[in-house]
């Protein structure tokens, strides 16, 4: 084997060109060839006691994965990392790798850390591109398991169970299998088909989805027990987007992030022609800075904005984006307005015409600036106004991107299962809810967070549900 | 996939389907709706449940072909198929307790009215249904109407079947004249519940109307369908998919639910030409 790579610089991952990437909607990183995943794999120290591991919530076995990276065995690399998570082609995408496995390893220290979450992504990509071998579907145990949702807590959940040989179902409310990595996240970080092959994966397992099922609507949590099945995983994710409470937000032109990116990604409005509408073009100011904000203005800039605005009240340093994500939107060309906080959106009112159709679309919003003054209790340096600051920005269009609160529909309709002030549903360790049988996890119960937190709340529910069952 | 029972054309521009869905037929409840998509890559498209059929699991639909999409679906035939079909979504219409009731249906929206007006007449409640259309080729479900009411008034823009004038006109008249409703239920365009809002507060009669606003999910993630209410002076955020689709017809504020609806007039006008112009290839 070849000599441990002790330079200090992680390989760079090859990235579309900056001003190309802003006007298409094809993935922005490409990924590492064989050589730079070798390359890189030889900086990994294969530690005795693993902290990477540690960081990973589901514990992955990084090291031994790397290992088999270095020996070229890209094959074994990827069975290893399926012995612990479902979805490595979308986690190695989407995971925020440096405050998890990364910022455990040793060599960040002093340098860069390993890029563990490009390997991932390498092995994966290798995988579906070269292996032809289908997964096998594993013998029946005889017992059934419903699961709500088809996001990452979902499929994990699912997935973990088949290959235990549980019959599983999972029932989804939209027309298409993914739940937020098709809805929410954009073509460019996470191809549409790489959710695909993930999800005819777990098919090929025998999972069964059944799309345009709403539980809590078309059938009830109680109805999936009469039908059989032993246990269920609620998995429903995010709910209803959060809005400022500010005069405007009704306005034409005003989205929640959910609503825009929805439009955009799950029914396709990117395209050409097509079926479903959004606006497109213009100048667009998303207020926000989570991973979803940048989602949001990223896109906005893909469909054809002349200008877009992040619009954040406290400062870089608190804007809660991976950095990676706040990099790319630099590069690509979209204007961070930090310290700085909506106060009122403004519309286009002409009182002479009560039917002029631009009557209610938006044509600016007032901000205030802002400083940062004493900590809260969290440390977090709290953002205050400064007087006599308000100013105007110029835009079109407004995308509101801070935060959702758990989807209503299931606590509303299913008897004794607690649910917590915010809406969230009260689980146990084992993700255990108030009911019998029904366990919860992902965004559902934490609110909006990330999707390798959902897995492994999928993770963990199917181990206990194995464990309850399996007796 | 979906497959569309019956096919029944109700007048020029609106169509009613029977499509095949047994699970959504087990649980609709007057005042619910569903979302379909005609083809893959289709848009969704939120429309009131007019009708169940348990024993056959199929559920009635009746829209008015407005844009692109209902465009598609008015050239689909029974023994076809439509892509999605989901639902029932939204809280059903509160009925329990109702004694004697005023059903104000305007257009298509009357489609809509119609089981709530049946499930009434089933429970024993007075029913009093004023239906109204532009005119006469526009009327539908006279007979339907007539078999769960008491009293019907059939009102028409330009006088050309049953009364001239518009709905509020009997409405004002039978308030006037002493009736007690204790609930007037309303559906059909926004600017026509407006009107019958403000035709019923001198009377104080409780009004539930029934909102239609643009939807992406249906199921409480879009927040797409969001409407302002003004409960006890204090505007408040309520979403209609999750809380509605019906709300006390006091606290809406229709103006903004007009002016949101309008937000993609221009795309649905060049879609629905659009959607012409390819049928009209197909034929040729």
């Amino acid at each position: 084997m070849a000599k441990a790579n002790m330079s200090l610089k992680r390989n760079v991952m090859p990235t579309q060109d900056a001003k190309v990437r802003a006007h298409n909607f094809d993935e922005v990183a490409l990924g590492y060839s064989e050589e730079q995943a070798i390359d890189e794999a030889m900086r990994c120290l294969n530690c005795k006691n693993m902290p990477c591991v540690a960081g990973c919530p589901v514990k992955i076995h990084i090291p031994e994965f790397i290992t088999k990276i270095k020996e070229g065995d890209f094959e074994g690399a990827y069975q290893i990392i399926t012995r612990s998570s479902s979805l490595p082609a979308v986690c190695g995408r989407v995971c925020p790798q440096e405050t998890q496995c990364e910022a455990k390893c040793v060599r960040g220290i002093k340098g860069e850390s390993v890029g563990i979450g490009r390997l991932e992504r390498f092995v994966a990509d290798w995988h579906n591109t070269f292996c032809t071998e289908q997964p096998v579907r594993p013998e029946s145990n005889g017992h059934r398991v419903a699961v709500v949702g088809s996001g990452p807590s979902g499929l994990t959940c699912a997935g973990d169970l088949a290959k235990k040989g549980y019959e599983v179902t999972v029932y989804e409310a939209l027309h298409t299998a993914g739940g937020v990595l098709v809805y929410g996240i954009p073509e460019f970080r996470l191809p549409k088909k790489i959710v695909a092959k993930e999800v005819d994966t777990l098919k090929k397992l025998g999972v069964k989805i059944e799309t345009n099922v709403v539980i809590g609507k078309t059938l009830t949590v109680d109805e999936l027990f009469e039908m059989g099945y032993e246990a269920v995983f609620i998995g429903s994710g995010a709910g209803l987007p959060n809005f400022m409470g500010i005069p405007g937000e009704s306005l034409k032109g005003v989205y929640s992030a959910n609503e825009f990116l929805t439009r955009s990604n799950l029914m396709k409005s990117y395209l050409e022609n097509p079926e479903t509408p959004i606006m497109k073009g213009g100048k667009v100011a998303v207020v926000g800075g989570g991973n979803v904000a940048m989602d949001a203005a990223r896109n906005a800039l893909r469909l054809g904005a002349e200008k877009v605005y992040i619009v954040y009240r406290r400062s870089m340093e608190e804007l809660p984006a991976r950095r990676e994500e706040v990099e790319h939107a630099e590069e690509e060309g979209i204007e961070f307005r930090l310290l700085c906080n909506p106060t009122e959106i403004l519309g286009y009112n002409n009182p002479e015409d009560p039917r002029d159709p631009k009557n209610g679309f938006v044509t600016g919003m007032t901000c205030v600036k802002m400083e940062l003054g004493e900590p809260d209790e969290k440390g977090r340096r709290r953002p205050v106004v400064i007087p006599n600051s308000e100013f105007t920005i110029d835009v079109d269009t407004v995308i509101m991107s801070i935060g959702t609160s758990p989807n209503p529909l299931i606590k509303s309709t299913t008897e004794g299962l607690e649910v917590n002030r915010w809406g969230g549903i009260v689980v146990n360790e084992d993700g255990l809810t108030s009911r019998n049988s029904v366990y919860a996890g992902g965004d559902a119960v934490t609110g909006a967070a990330t999707v390798i937190s959902a897995m492994g709340a999928g993770k963990v529910a199917a181990k206990a549900i194995d464990e309850a069952l399996g007796k | 996939m979906y497959r569309i029972v019956d096919k029944k054309v109700l007048n020029p521009t609106v169509v009613q389907l029977w499509i095949e869905a047994p699970l959504v037929a087990n649980k609709a409840k007057p005042g619910q709706f569903i979302i379909l998509r005609v083809d893959e890559d289709g848009e969704r498209i939120p429309l009131t449940v007019a009708g169940v059929n348990k024993n056959n699991g199929t559920v009635k639909i009746i829209f008015q072909v407005v844009g692109g999409t209902t465009k598609k679906l008015s050239y689909k035939e029974a023994g076809e198929y439509i892509q999605d079909f989901v639902g029932p979504l939204g809280v059903a219409t509160h009925l329990d307790g109702l004694k004697k009731v005023c059903i104000v249906g305007g257009g298509v929206g009357c489609a809509i009215a119609m089981p709530i007006a049946e499930a009434l007449h089933g429970m024993g409640a007075e029913v009093t249904s004023i239906i109204g259309f532009r005119n006469k080729d526009l009327l539908i479900l006279e007979d339907e109407f007539r078999a769960c009411s008491d009293t019907l008034r059939i009102m028409t823009d330009d006088g050309s079947y049953g009364e001239h004038g518009n709905v509020t006109v009997p409405l004002k008249e039978m308030l006037e004249a002493g009736e007690k409703f204790d609930m007037i239920i309303t559906i059909g365009p926004l600017i026509m519940m407006k009107f019958v809002v403000a035709t019923a507060k001198p009377f104080g009669t409780p009004v539930t109307v029934s909102m239609n606003p643009i939807m992406i999910d249906g199921t409480g993630m879009c927040g797409g369908c969001r409407l302002t209410l003004n409960v006890d002076g204090k505007k408040v955020t309520k979403f209609a998919c999750v809380d509605g689709p019906d709300f006390n017809g006091y606290e809406i504020d229709f103006d903004e639910a007009m002016s949101r609806g309008r937000m993609y007039a221009d795309f649905e006008r060049h879609a629905y030409e659009a959607s012409c112009n390819l049928f009209k290839k197909e034929v040729e």
